[in-house]
C-alpha cells in the first residue's frame, strides 16, 4: 500500500477531500461575510443561522411538501433571502450611521433568536437530509473512492463562488456595488438607489449562506446549532484573508479548509485549533490579513 | 432670456450636523448660461454645490429645477432632474476600470453623448480605457469626472473646481471643453477660486463670504468689481 | 459607544445624590442575603463584577472583546484546580485565578489590538472559541464533565465558606473591591488617556501616547477583574466547566452591559442582575433563554443604546440642565 509522508495515501486523500469540502464552506460564507460587510459596513453575525436556516428550509420542504433537492437549492436561498431583506429594511437599515459594533450585536441578537427558535421546535440533535438519487454512490478516481456528492460540493461552490466574483467583477450591478463600497453617497448622486442595492446586498449575502447551507444538509445533518460554530470559525477565515478583496476571501477559505484536513492527517490533536493558530501567526506577522489593505 | 430661472435658489440655509453653514442664499441660473461662484476657501462654495445636489441633506428655504422642488426629492432622484454633479475630489473610483468609471452613472435623458463622441473629445480616456481609474493623472481623471456625467445625458452641470491643482496645460484643455459644452446649450453652475480662468466661461459671477452670498455681477462687469474681488478673495 | 459620565463629578449636587445612592445601595447589599436567596445573590455578584471588567474595555476604551469568557471561565478552572487538587485556601486561590486570566488578557488582547473595531471583536471571540476547544481537550479541566466539587475551604485559614453567610459577605467584599478598583482606574490619568483614546485614536497617537500599549494595559486589567470575577464563581458554586468559557457566556456579558448601559459605571451590575434574574425566572418555565437574550439584544440595539443606567442619567440630565 502506497503511502505519503508515512500517512497511507486512501487516509491522506480522505482528509484532503474532507478539507477541501469544508473549504468550501468556509469560502463561500466568507465570501457572503465580505460582500455584506464591503457595502454595508455590517459584521453579518446572523450569517451562520442563515447558514442553518437554508438547511431547514430545505429539509422542510422536502417534509412537509414534498418538494426534493433540486428545487430547493433555488427556493431556500430564495426564502432566506427575503427574510433577509426584511430584517435589512426593518432593523439594519436603521444602524447605518452608528458604530458598526451595532450592526454586530444586531445580528449576533437575531442568530440567537433564530437558533433558540429551532432549537425549541427541534431539539438540539441533527436531522438526517438524504443526498439527491442521483448524486448518491461513490467513484473510483484511482487512488481513491470519492462519494459523488462531496465531489459535487465541491465543484458546486467553486462555480458559486466563481460566479459571484465575476457578478461583481465583471456586470454593472457589480460595478455600481464596488463603487458605493467606495463612496456609496458619489454612487447615490449619479441616481442609483444605493438603499435599494444595500438591501439587495444584505439579502444577496444572507442566499449565499442559505445555498451553503442546502449543500451541507445531506454531508453535515441539519441542526440549529450546525451555524454557529461554523461561523465563528469563518471568523477567523475573514480575519486571515482581510475583507478587502472578494477573491482573497474565497482564495483563503479553500486554503485553510484544506490546511485544516491536512492537520487532521498529521496532528490530529490540533485539527480543531489550527485555523485560530493560523490568524494568531497572520496577526503577528501581517495584521492587516494576506489579502487585506491596512484601513 | 425668461423670467423663471432654470435653478432658482431662494435663502437656502443648511447645515453640517449642529453646525450652520449657508445663510440664506440666493442663487438663479438661466438656461444655458454659465455661472461661476466665487469665494475664498471655506466661503460656502462646495456646500452650496453639494446643497443643491441633496448630498448635504439638512436644509431650508426654496430649491427648484425647472419649477420642480429639490428638497423633498432623496439624492438619488435628483440627478433624474437633470443634475450631473462634478465633485472637487473627482470622485474616481479606484476599484473601477477607467471605462467602468464612465458607464457608471446612469442615463436620465436620451440626448446625453455617446461613448464615441467622449472618446473623440477625450482621446486619452479612450487610449486608457482598461486601467485602474485612479491610475489616470490628476488632468485625466478631471476629464474623466467630466465626461462620466455628459454621457448621462445631464443638463446641468455642477462643477466644484475643475482646475485645482492641475498644469497650465491643463486647464487651457478643460477652459476649452467648457466652452464647448457652452456651445451644446449646456447649463453650468462652476466653483472657481480661479477667476482668470472663469472669466473666459463665465456669463455672471457670484461672490461668496462665510455661506452668504455679498454680490452678483454680470461677466462683463469682472473688472469693475476687481477691487472687492480682492478684498474677498485675499489676492 | 459612549455614555457621558463627566457631569456627574462636575456637578456637586448630583455628586452628593450620588455619594447617598452609593451608601443606600451598599447597606441594601448587606441585609440583602435575609431577605432573596443568598447563592442567588452570589451569582448576581460574580457577574455584576464580570459585566463591569467587560464595561472598563467597551466603556472607556471603546473595544468590543467577544471573548471574555476566556478570562472569566478560565479563571474559574485555575481557582478550582488551584483548590482542589493543590489544596490552596481559597482566596489565594481565586488571586491566582485573577493572575491567571491576567496571563490570558496579556496573550489575547496583545494580538487583537493588532487590529481595530470590528476585527477586533471577530479576533477576540476566534481566541475566545481556541480557548474553548483547548479547555475540551487538555486533562486538567476533565473535558465535559468540567472540575467538580470544589471545596468552599476556610478563607485564610479560619473563616468557614461553607457559611452560606460567610460566603455572601467575602463575596461581597470581592465585589466591592472589584468595583472600586475600576472607579479608581477609570477616574485615574490613565482612565483619562484611556477616554481620549476611545474619542479620537487618532489624536491620542499624534500627541505622543503610546496607544497600543494602554489598550493592552486596559484589555489586561480587565481581563484580570474579569478572572478575579471567575474564580469568586467557582468557589461559590464550587465547580469550574466548559459553559464558562465558551462564545454564549461572552455574549451574555456584553448583553448585560448594554442593557445596563455601556459606559456607566453601575450600569453592568444592574444588568447582570437582571439577566440572571430573567433566566431564573425563565428556568422554571418552558420558554427558550436564548431567544429571549436574542430579543433583549435585538431591543437594546435598535430603542435603548444608552442601556438602562444611561437612559435614567440622560433624564436627569435633561431635567437638571432645564432647572438650571
Amino acid at each position: 500500500m502506497s503511502t505519503i509522508f508515512g500517512i497511507p495515501a486512501p487516509a491522506f486523500y480522505g482528509q484532503l477531500l474532507i478539507g477541501l469540502i469544508n473549504g468550501s464552506f468556509y469560502a463561500l460564507l466568507s465570501l457572503g461575510l465580505a460582500v455584506i460587510f464591503g457595502l454595508l459596513r455590517v459584521i453579518n453575525f446572523a450569517h451562520g443561522a442563515q447558514y442553518m436556516l437554508g438547511a431547514f428550509a430545505a429539509y422542510l420542504l422536502l417534509g412537509y411538501a414534498g418538494i426534493g433537492y433540486w428545487p430547493s437549492l433555488i427556493l431556500a436561498p430564495l426564502i432566506v433571502g427575503v427574510t433577509a431583506v426584511v430584517i435589512e429594511r426593518t432593523m439594519l437599515s436603521r444602524l447605518y450611521n452608528l458604530d458598526p459594533l451595532y450592526g454586530l450585536l444586531l445580528t449576533f441578537g437575531l442568530a440567537l433568536i433564530l437558533e433558540g427558535v429551532f432549537r425549541y421546535w427541534f431539539g438540539a440533535a441533527g436531522q438526517p437530509y438524504s443526498p439527491p438519487s442521483q448524486l448518491t454512490g461513490a467513484v473510483n478516481l484511482g487512488f481513491m473512492f470519492m462519494p459523488i456528492y462531496r465531489g459535487w460540493v465541491v465543484v458546486a461552490s467553486l462555480i458559486i463562488c466563481l460566479s459571484t466574483w465575476l457578478l461583481i467583477e465583471k456586470t454593472r450591478l457589480g460595478a455600481y456595488l464596488r463603487a458605493a463600497t467606495e463612496n456609496a453617497t458619489l454612487v447615490q448622486a449619479f441616481g442609483v438607489n444605493v438603499p435599494r442595492l444595500l438591501t439587495l446586498t444584505y439579502g444577496l449575502g444572507a442566499a449565499l449562506a442559505a445555498v451553503a447551507g442546502v449543500l451541507a444538509a445531506p454531508i453535515y445533518q441539519v441542526s440549529p446549532l450546525m451555524g454557529s460554530n461554523l461561523i465563528i470559525i469563518v471568523f477567523a477565515v475573514v480575519v486571515v484573508g482581510g475583507m478587502g478583496s472578494i477573491l482573497g476571501a474565497i482564495v483563503t477559505g479553500y486554503m485553510l479548509g484544506v490546511l485544516e484536513g491536512l492537520t487532521k492527517v498529521f496532528y490530529p490533536e490540533a485539527s480543531s485549533i489550527v485555523i485560530f493558530v493560523i490568524m494568531a501567526i497572520v496577526l503577528l506577522i501581517r495584521p492587516a490579513g494576506l489579502f487585506g489593505r491596512e484601513e | 432670456m425668461s423670467n423663471t430661472p432654470l435653478l432658482e435658489v431662494r435663502g437656502l440655509n443648511a447645515w453640517y450636523g449642529e453646525s450652520h453653514v449657508l445663510h440664506g442664499v440666493d442663487l438663479d441660473i438661466q438656461e444655458g448660461e454659465t455661472v461661476t461662484l466665487l469665494g475664498r476657501n471655506g466661503a460656502g462654495k462646495t456646500t452650496t454645490l453639494r446643497a443643491i445636489m441633496g448630498i448635504l441633506r439638512r436644509r431650508e428655504g426654496v430649491l427648484r429645477l425647472r419649477g420642480q422642488d429639490l428638497l423633498g426629492l432623496p439624492l438619488h432622484r435628483v440627478a433624474q432632474t437633470g443634475l450631473g454633479y462634478v465633485p472637487e475630489e473627482r470622485g474616481i473610483f479606484a476599484s473601477l476600470s477607467v471605462a467602468e468609471n464612465l458607464m457608471l452613472p446612469p442615463k436620465v435623458a436620451e440626448n446625453g453623448m455617446s461613448v464615441e463622441e467622449i472618446y473623440q473629445l477625450f482621446p486619452n480616456l479612450h487610449e486608457r480605457r482598461t486601467s485602474q481609474g485612479t491610475k489616470l493623472s490628476g488632468g485625466e481623471q478631471q476629464m474623466l469626472a467630466i465626461a462620466r456625467i455628459l454621457r448621462t445625458g445631464a443638463t446641468v452641470l455642477l462643477l466644484d473646481e475643475p482646475t485645482e491643482g492641475l498644469a497650465p496645460v491643463i486647464v487651457q484643455r478643460i477652459g476649452d471643453v467648457l466652452v464647448a459644452l457652452k456651445k451644446r446649450g449646456m447649463t453650468i453652475l462652476l466653483v472657481e477660486q480661479n477667476f482668470r480662468f472663469a472669466r473666459k466661461v463665465a456669463d455672471r459671477f457670484y461672490l461668496m463670504e462665510d455661506g452668504r452670498m455679498v454680490n452678483s455681477f454680470p461677466g462683463h462687469q469682472l473688472d469693475a468689481n476687481m477691487d472687492q474681488l480682492h478684498e474677498v478673495l485675499g489676492v | 459607544m459612549t455614555v457621558e459620565t463627566q457631569y456627574l463629578s462636575a456637578q456637586p449636587k448630583l455628586r452628593a445624590t450620588t455619594t447617598v445612592l452609593g451608601a443606600i445601595a451598599i447597606a441594601a447589599l448587606l441585609v440583602a442575603p435575609f431577605v432573596v436567596y443568598p447563592i442567588f445573590l452570589m451569582s448576581v455578584l460574580c457577574f455584576a463584577l464580570f459585566a463591569c471588567a467587560f464595561n472598563l474595555l467597551i466603556g472607556y476604551v471603546g473595544l468590543l472583546s467577544f471573548g471574555h469568557a476566556t478570562f472569566f471561565g478560565g479563571a474559574a478552572y485555575f481557582t478550582a484546580h488551584a483548590v482542589k487538587v493543590w489544596g490552596w485556601e481559597p482566596l489565594s486561590g481565586i488571586l491566582l485565578g485573577a493572575a491567571g486570566a491576567a496571563a490570558l488578557g496579556f496573550v489575547v488582547g496583545f494580538l487583537a489590538i493588532r487590529r481595530q473595531g470590528i476585527y477586533f471583536a471577530m479576533i477576540t471571540l476566534a481566541l475566545g472559541q481556541m480557548f474553548a476547544f483547548i479547555c475540551l481537550q487538555v486533562p486538567f479541566t476533565h473535558g465535559e464533565d468540567g472540575i467538580q466539587g470544589v471545596p468552599r475551604g476556610h478563607l485564610l485559614g479560619f473563616i468557614d465558606l461553607n457559611e452560606p453567610l460567610a460566603m455572601y459577605y467575602v463575596t461581597l467584599a470581592i465585589f466591592l473591591f472589584g468595583f472600586f478598583a475600576i472607579w479608581r482606574i477609570v477616574n485615574s490619568p490613565f482612565g483619562n488617556i484611556l477616554k481620549a483614546i476611545r474619542e479620537n485614536e487618532r489624536r491620542a497617537v499624534s500627541l505622543g501616547y503610546r496607544v497600543d500599549r494602554y489598550k493592552l494595559g486596559a484589555f489586561v486589567m480587565s481581563a484580570a477583574l474579569a478572572g478575579l470575577a471567575g474564580g469568586t464563581k467557582a468557589i461559590v458554586f464550587q465547580f469550574a466547566t466548559l459553559t464558562d468559557v465558551q462564545w454564549q457566556m461572552s455574549g451574555e456579558v456584553i448583553l448585560m452591559t448594554l442593557l445596563g448601559g455601556i459606559g456607566t459605571l453601575v450600569g453592568p451590575a444592574i444588568g447582570a442582575g437582571l439577566v440572571l434574574a430573567l433566566q431564573n425566572y425563565l428556568a422554571a418555565s418552558d420558554f427558550p433563554v436564548t431567544v429571549l437574550i436574542g430579543i433583549i439584544f435585538v431591543v437594546c440595539v435598535l430603542l435603548f443604546r444608552r442601556g438602562i443606567a444611561g437612559e435614567v442619567m440622560e433624564f436627569f440630565k435633561t431635567r437638571f440642565n432645564r432647572s438650571t
